[in-house]
């Protein structure tokens, strides 16, 4: 399967297999007007398998947002044909306004304005909470 | 600004300073009832709860403080929509500390991130109430005279109970402490609090749904209520309400110095007949709560610079 290499964008690599589609939901990816490819289940070398999203333009990515789904996953900016940034990201501390707190309980929950922030609690293993009411976020 | 949302939001340290502020105000009343001459509480209480905010009352109070506030959001701005970062804005133009109760999780830590005053977490639906377990605190120091090597059980509702689960996080930073955990299948303790607080710090603990069993064990036995407030259904809060009732016969086996405590208020789940009993702690730790609120209190004005 071919899919064209870009010019001037975006290609986050080292996706876990699985997690693409989510990223692509999360980063608002939807709303582009500029080609997007989710690649999935790329054989890897190093993860077995792998998804892969290239964006053909060069839009600003949260790498927070990125950070926070899939850690391993890596970053290369594209200018011109050529990679000039390849970036591997790390969870991010906190996170706003891109999981929003489900509990029904939870001051977010009846507070339209307040901003929706998770904070990682448990390295180790990913775990993010809200930051008010500390339920686990999905 | 230094605010208490959490118990974990204190060192063991700082509770221990509290600890010794609180016993010497018990020693020597006097040398405190000046001390917030002019300075003011505002107790914002969106729900009620008559004891937690007469014990807030009745520190300032006695530290020589006013106090202004609301005891339901009926008859705040709240009811006209405000929001609780507005309300926390407009409160620190009139008081000096607040005391927040709130049915809504993280509520106190929304208003602290807006205040320019301490504020103290008086209860946030089932989540947090730092206060509480600053008075279970008190007592279990007065009574045992250490934190380190106990046995302690909780028993009733575990699932909801948000007093529970601060007092086991307080304790997880003690030597040597064990857990017993005696509830129904349905009010277990929830497997985050186990994970994320026991077994992370290497607290051993035991589950069982049998107080008789353990007792003998135990130096210090936490009563709870099971709450109505807290279940969605009826049905489920009357087969579960009446699960562990405390006798005398019950405590045939218990030590003989053995602390029982309750955060109050107890329905039916200690009888009576256990007050007059020398173990009974429930109505000393009601008394403590108030000398650790003063503690509380004083320390937050000291380090905002209020005092």
């Amino acid at each position: 399967m071919n899919i064209d290499s870009i010019q001037n964008g975006i290609v986050i690599d080292h996706i876990t297999a699985g997690q693409g589609m989510r990223l692509y939901e999360l980063l608002g990816l939807e709303k582009l007007e500029c080609s997007v490819a989710i690649i999935k289940n790329v054989v890897s070398r190093k993860l077995g398998k792998k998804d892969i999203i290239k964006i053909d333009s060069g839009i600003h990515v949260d790498f927070d947002v990125i950070g926070y789904v899939d850690p391993g996953a890596t970053v290369n900016i594209i200018r011109e044909g050529r990679l000039i940034e390849k970036r591997t990201i790390d969870m991010p501390e906190t996170l706003t306004n891109v999981i929003f707190c489900k509990n029904p309980r939870c001051i977010t929950s009846t507070e339209q304005e307040l901003k929706h922030v998770v904070k990682l609690t448990d390295r180790r293993n990913k775990v993010y909470r809200c930051l008010y009411c500390e339920t686990k976020a999905n | 600004m230094r605010s208490l949302i959490d118990i974990l939001d204190f060192s063991v340290e700082e509770l221990q300073e509290l600890i010794d502020t609180a016993n010497d105000i018990i020693a020597h009343p006097e040398k405190y009832s000046e001390r917030c001459r002019g300075k003011k509480l505002a107790t914002l209480f969106f729900e009620p709860s008559t004891r937690t905010r007469l014990s807030f009352e009745a520190a300032m109070y006695e530290l020589g403080g006013n106090v202004i506030g609301f005891s339901e959001a009926r008859s705040s701005s709240a009811a006209k929509g405000e929001s609780v970062a507005d309300t926390a804005r407009v409160i620190s133009c009139y008081a000096d500390i607040i005391a927040m109760r709130h049915p809504k999780e993280g509520a106190p830590l929304v208003a602290a991130m807006n205040a320019s005053i301490p504020v103290i977490n008086a209860g946030d639906g089932g989540h947090n109430h730092p206060t509480q377990t600053l008075a279970d605190l008190l007592t279990i120091y007065r009574e045992k005279g250490r934190f380190e090597h106990l046995t302690v059980g909780f028993c009733g509702d575990l699932k909801f109970g948000r007093t529970v689960h601060s007092l086991i996080c307080a304790l997880s930073r003690y030597e040597d402490i064990r857990v017993v955990l005696i509830s129904p299948e349905e009010l277990k303790l929830p497997s985050y609090v186990k994970k994320d607080v026991l077994a992370a710090n290497h607290i051993p603990y035991v589950q069982t749904t049998d107080l008789e069993s353990v007792m003998p064990d135990l130096d210090i036995l936490y009563m709870t209520r099971v709450q109505r407030e807290r279940f969605f259904n009826e049905e489920d809060y009357l087969r579960l309400k009446d699960s562990y009732i405390l006798t005398p016969e019950r405590l045939w086996n218990a030590k003989a110095d053995l602390s029982i405590l309750h955060p109050l208020p107890r329905v039916n789940e200690i009888s009576v007949a256990i007050d007059d009993d020398p173990r009974a702690c429930y109505f000393k730790q009601v008394l403590y709560g108030k000398y650790m609120r003063m503690a509380l209190i004083l320390k937050l004005l000291q380090e905002a610079g209020r005092l």
